[in-house]
């Protein structure tokens, strides 16, 4: 049977791809980044690069692809009212900035020819404390739910740095509505800042940090964190897609390819976040930057086939896990639905 | 007293996030690799768009950043159309923690 169907040619990259490869890397992405609030590069270069494609081209494609997949769970994540864009632009500023300074940092490395072994170490051990932070922060609030106390109104919290921060009062002081948060407005620009310069050193979007980073120092619950990251996730894609393109490093065929699938895995995945507790997407988010921590080790000690295995079945349960989510819960919305209906006609 | 003080940690704020720019102008220029597309093998729009890489790789830039923002939105608001239609309530959601 001939199945040359299943692979379209990418112009630039000069490779024949197996094109439901890409929908499928699309699909999955799509969900875990709209549950999460981040791009996922992480699990896409390394789908992209099994697919056939070198790695230079993955990169900037998999961040062009990131940025309409962003685009899409923005949208959804708006209607929910879960995206601060009064934050999001505030942040914006030292995300970029922080970015740029980042990137400094590595060509100065460079120079001294240190930047690999740096990078890859460093990204390890915040990916250690984000996990850390992540699972201390979940069972300090089971302790806190089991005692009864520091019950708010959206639950129990564990860690709560973010009300010490609060308290710095250096003007402009800002309102953030969707949040319910008032802040000095240097409080998320300082950190988000910090995570930019953090995410430019590493070389990565930088959702991963500043997702937790959005709930921790600044004190929005899970679901906004999440939208507004995306947000942010959104506009600083948009502006690697350029950069990336530039350089020559994007195959646009198989970005439009890839966001087909992330259009319906956006969906899902942001819809899931509905369903969800805020702690139950904290956890799932702390596993995931587990795996990935692991998957980086794994590629310093030369374990390539491995790393990739352990990225690839990360992504294949959470996707799973959060597809379940969803379609329970949403099964269980419509039978609630279907029950007040009946009583309203037996009525 | 308190309020000189204020602004002065204000400037100073500004003045540390103005800094990544000065870095900014002293570091080098990375470079770029030369990647020409095969037009040979694709027509019409993906040909031109082939062209367009190997021409005028800044218009191809604009076009791949237009490109994708224009195909995000159509499908995000193409699949929210489509989810509208399923029966669930996607305009509201509580916010629980715990």
């Amino acid at each position: 049977m001939d199945a040359s169907w299943l692979y379209l040619y990418m112009p630039i990259a000069g490779v024949n791809i197996f094109w439901p490869g890409l929908v499928l890397i699309g699909y999955s992405v799509g969900v875990i980044g709209g549950f999460f609030g981040m791009g996922g590069a992480w699990m896409v270069t390394p789908g992209l690069n099994i697919l056939g494609f070198p790695m230079a081209f993955a990169i900037g494609t998999d961040i062009a692809h990131i940025a309409g997949k962003s685009m899409i769970s923005t949208i959804r994540h708006s209607k929910f009212g879960n995206v601060d864009y009064k934050l999001g632009v505030v942040m914006l500023v030292g995300t970029m900035s922080g970015i740029e300074c980042g990137a400094q940092i590595v060509m100065w490395l460079e120079r001294l020819g240190q930047v690999g072994k740096v990078v890859r170490w460093v990204y390890v051990v915040f990916l250690l404390l984000i996990a850390l932070m992540v699972f201390s922060d979940y069972f300090k609030a089971r302790q806190k739910k089991k005692l009864g106390v520091d019950v708010g109104e959206k639950g129990v919290e564990g860690f709560t740095w973010y009300r010490t921060l609060h308290k710095i009062k250096i003007p402009p002081m800002m309102h953030f509505k969707a949040s319910g948060i008032y802040c000095s407005a240097w409080l998320p620009i300082m950190v988000s800042f910090i995570t930019g310069v953090l995410a430019g050193f590493l070389g990565i979007g930088g959702g991963l940090l500043r997702m937790p980073a959005l709930i921790y120092f600044i004190g929005a619950p899970t679901h906004i964190a999440v939208g507004t990251d995306l947000f942010e996730v959104m506009i600083s894609g948009l502006y690697g897609a350029f950069t990336y393109t530039l350089k020559g490093r994007i195959e646009l065929v198989a970005v439009f390819v890839m966001l087909t699938g992330a259009a319906i895995g956006a969906q899902i995945g942001t819809v899931a976040t509905k369903y969800a507790k805020g702690y139950g997407i904290r956890l799932a988010f702390g596993s995931a930057v587990l795996c990935c921590m692991i998957s980086i080790i794994l590629k310093q000690f030369k374990f390539e086939t491995s790393a990739a295995v352990l990225i690839l079945s990360t992504i294949g349960i959470i996707c799973l896990y959060i597809m379940a989510i969803m379609f329970k819960g949403a099964a269980q919305e419509l039978r609630d639905k279907k029950a007040q209906q009946q009583l309203r006609v037996g009525a | 007293m308190k309020k000189p003080l204020s602004h002065l940690v204000t400037l100073a704020m500004t003045g540390a996030l103005l800094l990544p720019f000065d870095a900014l102008a002293a570091g080098g220029k990375a470079t770029n690799i030369v990647v020409v597309a095969d037009t040979r093998r694709v027509t019409g729009f993906l040909k031109y768009l082939s062209n367009l890489y190997n021409t005028d790789v800044w218009m191809f830039a604009v076009w791949a950043v237009v490109l994708t923002a224009a195909l995000g939105c159509t499908l995000g608001f193409l699949m929210d159309f489509v989810m509208e239609r399923t029966g669930l309530d996607l305009k509201s959601r509580k916010i629980i923690e715990h």
